[in-house]
């Protein structure tokens, strides 16, 4: 049915196709360390080659009750439920900075445990709904 | 049979079909714009600037359905030299460029009171960016290159190129840490979006997909009767 011009093309750009997401793929794989927007608490945790002068990001839930303001500095914990990490930031957080909630800290690592942010951004969630229904569900 | 059907087709296109989905378009972006800009709740965390959402992610779907459909027909294109397989494509690009970019510019209006920030260098935002530029390119190509058959094969193989692109926007949000949420609505589980939220952003996206299909229908046409008249097939 399909003559050989035809079969010929297909078959050429199929190879092509697949061997150039191959190379996608393995640039995007070596390159991961890049492309992740933050680090997990527990990936710093397993981190074997960190460095203490570059900014990094990591983020995670803000644990609740782990809010600790005063006039010009703010200190919480960065959990992912596994390992966690005590930031302390000097300035404004977002608005829908809060606890329970996500959030990604830019700034410098101290030790595994201790990160000194110079920037916080507040992370949504995938759930929208009502404040009514928030409500109700709590 | 079907090479010649399709574009004598859109020729017979009038006027009266065109005004009829004008029509429709009005009322359902009337009744989406009532809906989700009066009737539908604030978010219990986002407040009123979940509302960029009802422009934001429309657009967004229809940016990577456009640039799907132009990879595929591009791929068509280059493997069966189907005549009408490039005008297809070439007036979807417009289309799906404005989309990308509206999707991108309501974005960062809702990053700025919810992140914190405009704009972050993260998975999906870039890729986002980068189909922006593909698009560009793609349009690029048929605007600077007068040669038909030339330009024809150039704008196809970037239409092939972006097709990689789309799975990475799609998934990037799970394959990699990023600012950007994940997807509320998929097909494997329920929406974690609330029903009252849900209505309005399908309605929006319907006026927006029939928007789209009078731009592409007009635009189509005229690729047509531009492509019928040149002989010479040197048209931009």
């Amino acid at each position: 049915m399909l003559s050989k011009k035809v079969k010929s093309r297909i078959f050429f750009l199929a190879v092509s196709l697949i061997s150039v997401a191959i190379v996608i793929f393995i640039v995007l794989r070596s390159l991961e360390e890049n492309v992740v927007y933050f680090f997990s608490p527990s990936e710093i945790y397993n981190k074997t080659d960190i460095s203490f002068d570059k900014k990094i990001r990591i983020g995670g839930l803000v644990k609740t009750n782990s809010i600790n303001k005063n006039e010009t500095s703010i200190n919480f914990i960065i959990t992912d439920l596994k390992k966690e990490i005590l930031v302390s930031y000097n300035g404004l957080v977002p608005n829908l900075f809060s606890e329970g909630k996500g959030v990604v800290a830019e700034g410098k690592l101290k030790d595994k445990k201790y990160f000194v942010a110079d920037k916080i951004l507040a992370k949504h969630d995938e759930n929208y709904m009502p404040p009514e229904v928030s409500k109700a569900l709590e | 049979m079907f090479k010649n059907f399709f574009p004598n087709k859109i020729l017979s296109l009038t006027n009266k079909t065109i005004n009829s989905l004008i029509i429709l378009l009005i009322l359902v972006v009337v009744i989406g714009l009532t809906y989700s800009l009066l009737l539908s709740p604030p978010d219990y965390i986002q407040g009123d600037a979940v509302r960029i959402m009802y422009v934001h992610v429309p657009s967004s779907f229809i940016a990577l359905g456009c640039f799907g459909f132009i990879g595929m027909s591009s791929i068509c294109n280059l493997v069966f030299k189907i005549k009408f397989m490039p005008l297809l494509a070439k007036s979807l690009a417009p289309i799906g460029c404005i989309f990308s970019l509206i999707s991108i510019v309501t974005g960062s209006f809702w990053g700025k009171p919810t992140w914190g920030v405009w704009w972050v260098w993260d998975a999906r935002l870039t890729s986002m960016a980068i189909l922006f530029l593909f698009y560009v390119s793609y349009i690029l190509t048929w605007k600077f290159i007068d040669n038909f058959e030339r330009a024809n094969k150039i704008s196809s193989i970037i239409g092939i190129a972006g097709l990689f692109n789309l799975p990475v926007i799609k998934y990037s949000v799970d394959w990699w840490n990023t600012l950007h949420q994940p997807s509320s609505i998929t097909l494997t589980s329920a929406p974690s979006i609330h029903y009252t939220m849900l209505v309005p952003l399908v309605i929006m996206f319907f006026g927006m997909i029939i928007y789209s299909l009078i731009i592409f229908l007009m635009r189509y046409k005229t690729e047509v009767i531009k492509f019928k008249l040149d002989k010479r097939k040197n048209y931009k």
